[in-house]
């Protein structure tokens, strides 16, 4: 057990460090010089030479890319990621900023995918290849098919500006969350919809759910209580894996709802060439996108005995 | 991304009488296996209407999908237009099928990209020494360690927009499914006898990898490039809608979504039409998919029994 967490711990250091390589190295990507484009799109016109020189030396951008990478790395494992090109605010800050926004949304994004698909899932299962089968497994294809930038202004459509029921835009309180909230956790809920199905069929054909059943004890009891309960164990450590896709989504969402956080923050530094807050968004995605599977891998691994701890049984 | 891992299934749909099916799997050629499989049929029809649509469409419209009209802007359907004309317009229709050129081919060639790069990267790490492996497999790691749509647009952004360095992100961030599948099946046969009794023979290893290696890849990769065209087309829409592929005046599905978002409550349809085409076209390679995974790849099991198991 102890060797497996090492190695893994040795391997999560090795995929982090290759992490931060490529967060800081696509800015090597650009075609022409940041600090020439940075600086005409902030001015309006084509700054002087000295003028690109005195950007670059501000910025360090004169130094080789090594040089570079490795100063941005060892500040940023103290926490300090660069200041933006343009308003000088620190990275961090931003992020920090943002980022509580971009959870809350997508773990209601998460809470409504369950929400959908746990029943959905259940009634699959149980009433598996009659109509209430089909249906829900073809609302799961929709779902999933369906482009989530458009479902969002569907629902603005529908919601906001047919019905008045929310607001269209914006942040703040439960009512600006429902909508984005929504529209993200569909096509979660697809996937997970399935998962639910998958499990519980097979819990359902398990010896201990033909025992209460034989028992006697009644159908509801049998479905709700000794089979859900073990059928939702894997869905739930499934549902955390699909993290990065709820952050995928997350930054269209945010873009079509006009809501502050990492999505926001990242598309308005893309277009505007503001790589610190570029690397510092993708850096930060990426790590906790690592991290909760680690987490969620270690989880499922305490949760279920069946798994292979690496070592153990030899 | 979002969805990339091998072979997951969306829909499911026919999943069911798949076991009954798979215990007395045949193998005949793949034509009547095809053939039988209802959600090949079923997905194969919606992708070939989308590509006559694509390929005939433009032929047939009477419109330009580019040329302004002012004088007939933001005209609700009707017969002249069936889907309405847009802010500038232009025939909502004419410019859907236009558009539909654009997703399929770039879906077509990105997940070609990321289908080629994968498959060497996982060939090779299957055939190399264990340091080449290891380096590579790092590689895969790193690559799946980040959710795939936000490097993307951070590599498509970097780079510039337009469409060929949408193509160019999409294909860099979605190999690694690829090289994993490759080289798990690739390893699975290398000790085999028929592969060891060739290299004995001296077979050359171009002829090696051809004739005993790839030939294993070949179901598994074909169904996770299908379930990966609508997975392509979907993260192509969302890039270009938040304006870093198509650029204006191309019609391009997410674009134009885009465009239309600020005439919401007044054209809804400039929205609605785009949004349908590229729902239907996702669903069709879904169905299309796993309807292949059902007839190629039956043993599969998908990664909540492989994890369980």
């Amino acid at each position: 057990m102890i060797r497996a967490l090492v190695e893994r711990l040795g391997s999560l250091t090795a995929v982090l460090f290759g992490v931060s390589l490529v967060s800081y190295g696509f800015v090597s990507l650009t075609p022409g010089d940041p600090a020439y484009t940075i600086l005409r799109a902030q001015r309006q016109s084509p700054p002087s030479d000295a003028e690109v020189a005195a950007f670059r030396a501000e910025h360090g951008l004169d130094e080789p890319f090594v040089v570079q990478y490795v100063s941005w790395l060892s500040e940023a494992l103290r926490g300090d990621l660069g200041t933006s090109y343009y308003t000088s605010e620190p990275v961090t800050t931003l992020l920090l900023e943002s980022l509580p926004n971009t959870l809350e949304l997508a773990v209601a994004a998460m809470a409504v995918s369950l929400l959908l698909a746990v029943p959905t899932g259940v009634a699959s299962a149980v009433h598996r290849d009659t109509w209430i089968d089909r249906t829900s497994q073809l609302v799961a294809l929709l779902g999933v098919s369906m482009p989530n930038f458009w479902l969002g202004y569907l629902l603005i459509l529908v919601c906001s500006l047919w019905l008045g029921l929310t607001p269209a835009a914006g942040s703040g309180t439960l009512g600006h969350l429902i909508l984005p909230a929504i529209t993200l956790g569909t096509g979660l809920a697809a996937v997970v919809t399935r998962l639910v199905r998958t499990s519980m069929l097979e819990v359902l054909e398990a010896e201990y759910v033909r025992t209460a059943r034989s028992k006697g004890v009644r159908e509801r009891l049998v479905v709700y209580k000794h089979a859900l309960r073990n059928a939702l164990v894997p869905v739930v450590t499934i549902v955390g894996l699909q993290f990065g896709f709820v952050l995928n989504g997350a930054v269209i969402v945010e873009v079509v709802f006009q809501r502050p956080g990492l999505g926001t923050l990242l598309v308005d530094a893309v277009f505007a060439r503001d790589y610190p807050i570029v690397q510092g968004v993708v850096l930060v995605t990426a790590f906790v996108f690592v991290v909760t599977n680690q987490l969620v891998d270690l989880a499922y691994v305490a949760l279920d005995p069946r798994v292979d701890r690496g070592g153990d049984r030899a | 991304m979002s969805g990339d891992e091998p072979g997951r299934s969306y829909t499911g749909l026919g999943r069911t009488n798949l076991l009954e099916t798979s215990r007395r799997r045949v193998r005949t050629a793949l034509p009547p296996r095809v053939r039988a499989n209802g959600l090949i049929r079923l997905g194969g029809g919606i992708c070939g209407v989308l590509v006559f649509a694509a390929i005939v469409g433009p032929v047939v419209s009477p419109y330009d999908p580019t040329t302004q009209a002012l004088e007939a802007r933001l005209q609700s359907p009707s017969l002249a237009h069936p889907l309405g004309t847009d802010a500038l317009g232009r025939d909502v229709a004419t410019r859907l099928v236009y558009g539909a050129r654009i997703s399929l081919a770039l879906a077509v060639v990105a997940t070609g990209l990321r289908l080629v790069i994968g498959t060497t990267i996982g060939l090779v790490a299957a055939t190399g020494g264990r340091l080449v492996d290891a380096v590579l497999m790092r590689l895969v790691d790193v690559q799946l360690a980040f959710p795939g749509l936000v490097l993307a647009l951070v590599i498509a952004g970097v780079l510039g927009p337009s469409l060929r360095n949408v193509v160019l992100a999409l294909s860099l961030v979605g190999w690694a499914s690829y090289a994993r599948i490759v080289r798990g099946s690739v390893l699975s046969v290398k000790r085999r006898p028929y592969v060891q009794s060739a290299k004995l023979y001296g077979t050359p290893w171009r002829r090696l990898v051809r004739r005993h290696l790839l030939p294993t890849v070949v179901s598994p990769v074909a169904v996770l490039a299908t379930l990966n065209l609508g997975t392509v087309v979907l993260a192509a829409a969302g890039l270009s809608f938040l304006g870093l592929g198509a650029q204006p005046p191309t019609a391009e599905w997410g674009a134009m979504i885009d465009d239309g978002r600020n005439y919401l409550r007044s054209a809804p349809w400039l929205i609605t039409a785009p949004g349908i085409a590229i729902a239907l076209t996702v669903i069709g390679f879904n169905l299309l998919g796993d309807g292949l995974r059902d007839v190629l790849d039956p043993d599969h099991l998908e990664d909540t029994q492989r994890r369980r198991t």
